[in-house]
């Protein structure tokens, strides 16, 4: 599964409570309802614990979290710091 | 006095200081005075009239403030619902308080038409700015350029202010009436109490539609303070940027907040020395986090509350005294009586434990068309035609009449500060085919307070999934409600006399803690 997919397939099943629904990977998380304050952290530790990262406090921020792009940029950043 | 009063004397005072601050955008007194008597100028010539109940729909926003503020210059009565409420729930609401109008966000047309339908007279509708299509519909973007000064309403400190709803037992939703001698006492007990000047800067994550945060909205107005409002406290670190570059002096929480904020690795090296006080309520917090806080932010006084809906506020705890009684909420705030009864209705002596009654200015004039709930939580105080407020609650007082909260004395808890109705949870769950019976209780943990568990027995021969159950008390019930954990199982704890059990529950909740691995820890967060 890709990392893009496999981010969609988490907010789905754990926010939409559906794992197939689809999500607009431009939209932002935080408008369209699906992410608050609880769902935020959520998804901090979903991201650490199954793509290995760590989230600074800085890093916790919209620009990097809210939406599905961001994400998957965020987590190819990441990756590829720790590989170089 | 009105509540209006105090924004019209800001607007006099205070007129070119910054009333509220949300993201990139600031308004000041003179300006939230002039957009909010044009909105009320508006929702008048719609024929909204003295009395009327006004929903409004907005999120935390300038927009939010300007219509509460219009609303109640129109001499109407504020229902302030959150922009996320379900359809189901917001035609509920329309048919208890069969509102004149409705200011909403175009982003809300689908749940306001499917509730709309449900009622026999529609509202008017006034759009934040009008949807695609519907340019002619009334809007407070147009009302903005119109300038109109706010009409002439005759109005007394009787008059209702504002219904705030809340779930009740079985998960409807009761409209608490809050009049304007109410909000104008509490309000004003409240900023006196917290010591708020013209100078604070108050940052409020807290939903306005919820009384702990439209206490914030008013209470700029009473002092002339700014207001930094936030929309969410999903990204804790940002907030507490914005806290840093406004220079904010207060900071009101509940427990979940303080749990995530603790959890911000650079809290203590963050300039947060303009920071005056905290202040905790919706929700006991664990008197580590109290103490926590205090020794990240040794500099603020932290107010520890207690209050409800039914009476906005009732108790709160000198700032001194936290670090020796972090578990407690404290004294009776001013103007206030608050004593503990036994289950004859006897008054205790300080070292008892009893139902919490609150009586004073700050106690509600009940639900809005609802006789019977009123008359069970509402009774009869010691003056005659005087009613009281009991709370539900459950306090112990110390020797020196400070008050702890114990438990409710039915089984409504809350998580993340917002109260969740086990009973209304089950049903929902039980109108699922495949599901023979279900139980709710809430379970402790670190971030939620409690967060919400459900048993699920499943009928003979059928298959059901978690994620189902998950799914289908998303589509029935607020967010806050919707099971965070879903255990399938074949029976539920009874009593001899065949009653739900719910202490059985928390014990199978235990025993099945203990057996599985504790997690990992993770690297974020303090020890």
């Amino acid at each position: 599964m890709d990392t893009r997919e496999q981010v969609r397939a988490f907010i789905a099943e754990r926010f939409l409570f559906d794992a197939a629904a689809p999500i607009d990977p431009a939209a932002s998380l935080i408008k369209s309802g699906i992410l608050d304050s609880t769902g935020a952290m959520e998804l901090v530790m979903f991201l650490e614990e199954t793509f290995g990262i760590h989230l600074a406090d800085h890093e916790l921020v919209p620009e990097n979290l809210d939406g599905i792009n961001r994400v998957v940029a965020l987590i190819h950043r990441k990756r590829t710091a720790l590989a170089g | 006095m009105l509540l209006q009063d105090t924004i019209r004397s800001a607007a006099g005072t205070r007129g070119s200081h910054i009333a509220i601050i949300c993201g990139d955008e600031s308004v000041d007194y003179a300006t939230l005075d002039a957009r909010s008597d044009a909105c009320a100028a508006l929702l008048v010539s719609l024929g909204v009239e003295r009395g009327d109940r006004v929903v409004s729909l907005l999120d935390n926003s300038i927009e939010g403030a300007i219509a509460l503020w219009g609303i109640l210059k129109a001499g109407a009565v504020v229902v302030a619902l959150g922009p996320s409420i379900r359809a189901a729930r917001l035609a509920a609401i329309f048919r208890n308080c069969t509102p004149r109008a409705v200011i909403a966000s175009p982003k809300n047309q689908p749940a306001l038409s499917e509730a709309v339908a449900g009622v026999g007279e529609s509202p008017k509708v006034v759009w934040t700015a009008p949807p695609q299509g519907l340019h002619n519909d009334p809007s407070l973007a147009q009302a903005m350029q119109s300038r109109a000064l706010a009409p002439s309403v005759r109005q007394i400190d009787r008059d209702l202010a504002a219904i705030i709803y809340t779930s009740g037992t079985t998960g409807e939703p009761k409209g608490v009436m809050l009049t304007h001698r109410n909000l104008v006492n509490t309000v004003g007990v409240i900023t006196r109490y917290l010591g708020n000047c013209p100078g604070d800067v108050v940052c409020s994550a807290l939903p306005h539609w919820f009384s702990y945060g439209m206490c914030q909205v008013l209470a700029a107005a009473f002092t002339g303070h700014a207001l930094l409002l936030e929309k969410s406290f999903a990204f804790p670190f940002e907030v507490l940027k914005s806290m840093v570059r406004h220079g904010a002096t207060g900071f009101p929480g509940v427990p979940s907040m303080f749990a995530s904020m603790l959890k911000v690795e650079s809290l203590k090296e963050l300039d947060l020395s303009r920071l005056r006080y905290v202040s905790n309520a919706a929700a006991g917090i664990p008197p580590a986090h109290v103490l926590r806080v205090c020794e990240a932010l040794p500099h603020i006084a932290f107010h520890s509350m207690y209050g409800q809906t039914e009476c906005t506020r009732a108790l709160t705890l000198d700032p001194a005294l936290v670090t020796l009684h972090p578990q407690s909420v404290g004294r009776a705030i001013e103007n206030c009586d608050a004593y503990l009864v036994d289950d004859d209705g006897h008054v205790l002596p300080n070292g008892g434990t009893g139902e919490l009654v609150i009586r004073g200015a700050n106690v509600s004039q009940g639900y809005w068309n609802r006789p019977d709930e009123t008359s069970a939580k509402f009774r009869d105080g010691p003056i005659p035609g005087e009613k009281v407020l009991h709370t539900g609650d459950l306090f112990r007082s110390d020797a020196k009449g400070l008050f702890t909260f114990m438990s409710r004395t039915d089984d409504v808890f809350k998580c993340r500060g917002e109260k969740v109705a086990p009973q209304a949870i089950e049903h929902a769950i039980c109108e699922i085919p495949e599901v023979a019976e279900a139980a709710v209780i809430g379970i402790p943990d670190a971030t939620d307070g409690l967060a919400v568990k459900a048993f699920v027995v499943v009928r003979e021969g059928m298959a059901l999934t978690e994620a189902r159950v998950r799914q289908y008390c998303n589509s029935r019930l607020e967010a806050v409600m919707v099971p965070r954990f879903v255990e399938l199982c074949h029976d539920l704890p009874k009593t001899e006399s065949g009653k739900l059990r719910r202490s059985g529950l928390h014990e199978r909740h235990m025993a099945s803690v203990a057996t599985v691995d504790p997690p990992k820890p993770t690297t974020r967060g303090h020890a």
